[in-house]
């Protein structure tokens, strides 16, 4: 980090005396250069992640990250921010537990408060299928060192005083789960906070560069890109386009086993604190926090069905997971909404992220992060790696795409769905 | 909410619907021939953005198949094929 470009309490005075008329743009808007050691396309929190740690820990700096519209804009813009590191294999779970842990450090590191709240994720179960599917996670995380855990019907109700009585209900309460180091972060903060770290290296942030085209040499491998802002030569292209992969891949005959589904998302109108934890519940489709504005931020099921790129909701989704939010809370039920929205999620054959060399020389992808706002640390520093040193990470080694040639499924399933 | 037309009930809301995925040559065109060819099977969806020829199934109706053309971007539903 640039010396003159740190920020803390002294800085913060210091702008305030000055009517904050001091403060200097956080990164540089650079002309692109003719050519670097590796370009990255996507400017989501995934591909400024891996510029960061590029620079930081291979000490590559002269990187560009490419990015169609503004830093930030695609789903690192839109998700409900929630981290957690509960998954179902032992590669997953180390491998997002390592996320999270960089996210715990991460404020200190980047200078740039991402403003993480561990206020904790806890499960409501109503279902025996969801009970052993937690219970399996719990298992496997304890064994592995990570702390997650069950509780009890009254457990879950004194962490969530506010839930329905549910005395006379379809579903009632069988139990809860709990990871006390879950919560949420503040999703801008990621990506700007990331974006200037890896600025601060040198990485030029390249934005309203569109790639159109990906040239080869006569052996095959990358040579160059074409962008609406003109051609940048590199031998490394790393791509990082969030739910745009199979179409960026696609320009170098690549088919990646990825499809697109929706998932939405909305906000009520601010309320008087009533939530401290994030509450999931896998029977009822749902999810919900409450955010430092006093906006309950809630989400949905992916709706895994049919594919979609829309950015909108679907109705029904909407009214499913309304429903399930008042079985839940019927307090609720006057509650206005003033904000809706969805984004396509990308999903690999097997639910588990792609961290990958291809069969195209010089041709990286990083893609299938549907829940992947969680992973954007640890896929930043696996996915460097890989480019820096053209071997794997040892926590994504699993993650390569030589695993659907070879049968190596890696069956991930999310929370907000009972997964058996 | 979507109206969909089954061929069998006519239009009827999204809701009774299921939709089983992007239509794919049937099995038997990939099985005998080569490995790829069955990985191509078991693991390439059409994943466009744009319109998609799709299998649907009036589940909670008559339980008619049929295909219809949607377009992913906008969930723009266009005439079904009705002699599937
Ligand atoms: C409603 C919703 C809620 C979610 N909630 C959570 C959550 O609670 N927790 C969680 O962990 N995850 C969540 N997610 C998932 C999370 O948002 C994504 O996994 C994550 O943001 C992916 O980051 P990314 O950097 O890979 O992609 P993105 O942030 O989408 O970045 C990709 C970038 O690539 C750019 N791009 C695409 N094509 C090109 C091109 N040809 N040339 C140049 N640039 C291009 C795009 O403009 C975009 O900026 C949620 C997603 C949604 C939609
Ligand atoms: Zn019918």
């Amino acid at each position: 980090m640039r010396s003159d470009q740190r920020y803390s309490i002294f800085t913060l005075i210091g702008g305030a005396v000055r009517a904050h008329r001091n403060w200097k743009p956080a990164w540089r808007n650079p002309q692109p250069k003719k050519q670097y050691d590796v370009v990255i396309v996507g400017g989501g929190g995934h591909g400024l992640a891996t510029a960061y740690y590029l620079a930081k820990n291979h000490g590559i700096h002269n990187v560009a990250v490419v990015e169609r519209n503004w830093i930030g804009g695609g789903n690192s813009g839109r998700n409900t921010a929630v981290v957690r590191s509960n998954y179902l294999r032992d590669i997953s779970i180390q491998f997002f537990d390592k996320s999270l842990q960089l996210y715990e450090g991460l404020s200190r590191e980047l200078n740039y408060n991402i403003m993480l709240s561990q206020r904790s994720e806890v499960d409501v179960l109503l279902t025996t299928v969801s009970m052993r599917n937690m219970r399996r996670r719990a298992l496997n995380m304890n064994r592995l060192g990570i702390e997650f855990q069950m509780l009890t019907p009254d457990q879950v109700r004194q962490r969530i005083p506010i839930l329905a009585p549910m005395e006379n209900c379809r579903l009632p309460i069988l139990g809860g789960s709990v990871q006390e180091r879950a919560g949420i972060a503040r999703h801008d903060a990621i990506v700007w906070g990331y974006a200037r770290g890896a600025d601060s290296y040198g990485v030029d942030i390249i934005q309203n560069a569109e790639v159109t085209a990906i040239r080869r040499g006569e052996d095959g491998a990358v040579t160059a890109i074409e962008t609406s802002r003109g051609r940048i030569k590199t031998n490394k292209l790393a791509i990082a386009t969030g739910n745009e992969n199979a179409a960026v891949a696609s320009l170098v005959d690549l088919r990646l086993p990825l499809r697109c589904y929706n998932l939405q998302a909305f906000v009520s109108e601010p309320i008087k604190p009533v939530l401290d934890v994030v509450v999931n519940c896998p029977d009822l489709g749902v999810y919900l926090s409450h955010s430092d504005k006093g906006e309950l931020v809630i989400g949905g099921a992916t709706d895994a069905q049919q594919i979609s790129f829309r950015k909108g909701g679907k109705f029904p989704m909407l009214e499913d997971t309304v429903s399930g939010l008042l079985e839940l809370f019927p307090s609720f039920r006057r509650l206005k909404l003033m904000r809706q929205w969805g984004g396509a999620l990308e999903f690999a054959q097997d639910g588990s992220p792609i961290v990958s060399a291809t069969e195209v020389k010089g041709f990286y992808v990083s893609a299938g992060w549907w829940g992947g706002f969680k992973a954007i640390p640890a896929g930043g520093m696996t996915f460097a790696h890989l480019i820096a040193r053209d071997e794997p990470h040892p926590l994504a080694a699993g993650y390569g795409m030589e695993r659907f040639s070879t049968l190596n499924y890696l069956l991930e399933g999310g929370t907000t769905v009972p997964t058996d | 909410m979507l109206l969909i037309h089954c061929p069998w009930c006519g239009l009827r809301a999204e809701t009774e619907f299921r939709c089983a995925g992007p239509v794919k040559p049937p099995r038997s065109e990939f099985i005998d021939k080569s490995d790829e060819a069955w990985l191509e099977y078991l693991y390439q969806a059409d994943n466009r953005r744009g319109i998609l020829e799709e299998y649907w199934c009036h589940e909670k109706g008559c339980g008619e198949w049929f295909k219809l053309r949607r377009d992913t971007a906008t969930h723009e539903i266009m005439d079904g094929d009705t002699d599937s």
